[in-house]
């Protein structure tokens, strides 16, 4: 959030912290394809402006160890079939990180295909921007509002119950608009669904 | 005339925008062009199975150019001159506004023909030379539409985008005399055919940018549309070409990238349908005296910036407009600059030497569709960053700046963010002060002051009584206790 408005410098210690946290992590699992944008993109350059040797080894260390969570699932630990339940009219949002940064193409279909009892209906305009881009929600709310509209149109016109993505930006940004119109739809993070194991499903 | 054209320039992207959004003709208009164009520019990108190598190949030749700018142009006066044309350095606008004026001036002329160049209405030439007695008459029919209108462009390529025909056969009927005139683009453009054909042939000085500096060759190409620029640049006695110190690229051979990727980019078209390629003067065939002036006008300030540097790669397709999702919902106007969308975002406050169009980084959601569609591969997003760091470092000289509600806004969260106790903290914080601001649906429905920005239209989850680590907690609690295992 620092980086992305500005706040360059203030997101250096944030950046230095999380590069110390999981210094000794095996594996870093990110629930979050633009947190994972940010370390990928933006780390290794925030470390270069710093100058300081040791955090731009640090971040080049950590980079190998981090993992979008569906890239983890189906990259890393080869899953695609999670032994998922999960019986409503599913669409799936594609955040702008996870497919202009993260490419993650197809694996959060390859997931959501397995999970029993799910039928995924197919988003329009799936490449158009939610609005969210973080502090711009707010900074530009009147636009954000505009682009937001679209997208819970697109949205409601699939005629799915649950729309899902990789990110929980995208999804409180639509959530907020489909809980405001109250609207039969609800949003829920891709992992929710996939750690669905009865008829009761993720609430 | 609208609050924005009076005010051009002067209003906050956000002020603009609210404006501009509230009038649904123009937001079906631009959704509508810029729609269109997308799926034009799509179909024959697709054709294409070395489109990204075509990328590629074009961002190094700029980036090279830009690396070597001193010399390109060197080269390009050198051989231009030795052609015959005459090559003018202008540092800024107004000188740039002076050379045209005298140029103009020595022929006695109080009437001029102009081809469609956004580097033109950067320095307000039209404006400047109507204070003078002289006027300028645009030929091409979005600029002409545009002039007519006393509007302002709103892309850089379609100019009159935000408006529809409707629009354009009112404006016709009413600046042209034409009460009969009907309302078919066959109509429309019957009108300003006649109504041009005669400046056509009656003027003799015309005045357009350049797509193009070739320095090898010291050639100008321009392409284009509508054939008005074939008619500019062959009819008249005196061509004058305004163009930015970046358009030059280093050899002829190099136009086999450009000529694939901006016509695509554009319209969405293999080929543009004029292509206008010459050097110099050439005796008993078109204009008798030839000038470019190489524009700065704050381009050379940007080159020293390793960050921003690539925004002058740019070949003006205007493809980042097209794609962008904030340009769609308010058209160009809001950005108050002939550059407007993505590319404007970055170059505008640039050439203003982020003295204006300060909110104009922030006038971008980051998606990065600008970037996958660019040419010349421009990172739009990784400059309006370093942009909006610019801006921050601005605001965080002046005391009203440090103390206003984002600074404070932002050092706090930088503080939470920088340890988990602290998170942690602000998280229980966050749980109690919530309270007076849950409605009755059990959500947060309206927040006060900038964040009440959100709620205009959105709802939002309280924070939970319970955060996925202190249940994970409880959990692993619960588990080592000997409870029974999922």
């Amino acid at each position: 959030m620092h980086w992305n408005t500005g706040y360059l410098k203030e997101a250096i210690p944030i950046i230095r912290h999380f590069v110390d946290v999981y210094r000794d992590s095996e594996v870093v699992c990110i629930p979050s394809s633009s947190c994972v944008s940010m370390i990928r993109d933006h780390y290794p350059k925030a470390a270069e402006e710093t100058g300081d040797v040791k955090l731009i080894a640090d971040v080049e260390a950590l980079l190998p160890r981090i993992y979008e969570f569906t890239e983890l699932l189906v990259n890393k630990l080869g899953v695609e079939d999670v032994g998922a339940t999960f019986p409503h009219k599913v669409t799936y949002h594609a955040s702008c990180h996870s497919m202009r940064s993260l490419h993650l193409g197809d694996i959060p279909y390859r997931l959501l295909n397995k999970v029993r009892g799910l039928e995924l209906l197919p988003l329009e305009n799936i490449d158009q921007c939610c609005g969210f881009g973080g502090t711009f929600s707010i900074k530009n709310a009147d636009v954000s509002s505009a682009m937001l509209a679209d997208k819970a149109v697109s949205v409601l016109n699939t005629g799915a119950e649950v729309c899902t993505a990789v990110d929980n930006s995208c999804l409180m940004h639509i959530f907020g608009s489909l809980h405001r119109q109250r609207t039969f739809v609800r949003t829920a993070h891709i992992a929710e669904i996939l750690a669905s194991e009865s008829l009761g499903g993720a609430k | 005339m609208s609050t924005l054209l009076e005010h051009w320039g002067e209003q906050d992207f956000p002020t603009a925008a609210r404006e501009l959004l509230a009038d649904s003709q123009l937001r079906k208009n631009v959704r509508h062009a810029t729609g269109v164009i997308t799926n034009k520019r799509a179909k024959v990108v697709g054709e294409l199975p070395d489109w990204q190598q075509l990328r590629d190949s074009g961002s190094a030749v700029r980036e090279h150019v830009l690396s070597h700018l001193d010399e390109y142009l060197l080269q390009f006066e050198e051989n231009c001159t030795r052609a015959g044309g005459h090559v003018h350095w202008a540092r800024d606008a107004e000188e740039a506004k002076q050379i045209v004026l005298s140029l103009i001036q020595a022929q006695s002329v109080k009437e001029i023909l102009k081809i469609k160049s956004m580097t033109t209405e950067e320095i307000h030439l039209n404006q400047f030379l109507d204070e003078h007695g002289i006027h300028a008459h645009e030929t091409d029919l979005a600029e002409l539409i545009i002039q007519l209108g006393k509007d302002k462009p709103s892309h850089i390529v379609v100019p009159a985008l935000h408006k529809n025909r409707q629009q354009v056969r009112e404006l016709f009927v009413r600046e042209m005399g034409l009460p009969e005139l009907g309302d078919q683009p066959q109509d429309l453009t019957a009108a300003a055919r006649s109504y041009l054909r005669e400046k056509f042939l009656r003027l003799s000085v015309a005045v357009c940018g350049a797509n193009s500096l070739i320095a090898e060759t010291g050639g100008v190409c321009i392409v284009e549309s509508e054939g008005n620029g074939r008619m500019c640049l062959t009819l008249p006695k005196v061509l004058i070409s305004v163009a930015g110190i970046e358009k030059v690229i280093p050899r002829f051979q190099d136009l086999e990238i450009f000529w694939q990727t901006l016509p695509r980019s554009a319209t969405g078209e293999r080929m543009n349908p004029y292509n206008s390629l010459w050097s110099g003067i050439h005796k008993g065939d078109g204009p008798e005296e030839f000038h470019v002036i190489l524009l700065d006008n704050g381009r050379s300030s940007i080159l020293y910036d390793k960050e921003a540097k690539q925004t002058l790669k740019c070949i003006r397709c205007g493809a980042c407009q097209n794609a962008c999702p904030v340009y769609k919902q308010t058209g160009g106007h809001a950005y108050g600059s002939v550059y407007a969308g993505p590319i404007g975002a970055i170059l505008t406050p640039q050439l203003h030497k982020m003295e204006q169009g300060s909110s104009l980084p922030y006038a971008s959601s980051l998606c990065g569709a600008c970037y996958e569609v660019c040419p010349v591969k421009i990172n739009i997003p990784e400059v309006l960053i370093h942009l909006r760091g610019k801006v921050v470092e601005q605001e965080q000289e002046t005391l009203e700046g440090k103390l206003g509600p984002w600074n404070i806004g932002m050092q706090a969260a930088a503080q939470i963010f920088s340890d988990g106790w602290k998170l942690d903290l602000a998280q229980k914080a966050g749980r109690i002060g919530q309270k007076p601001f849950i409605a009755k649906s059990g959500f947060i429905e309206n927040l006060p002051w900038m964040l009440g920005g959100w709620t205009q239209v959105r709802d939002l989850r309280p924070l939970p009584q319970q955060s996925f680590r202190e249940w994970w907690a409880e959990r692993e609690k619960a588990t080592t206790k000997g409870d029974s295992n999922k």
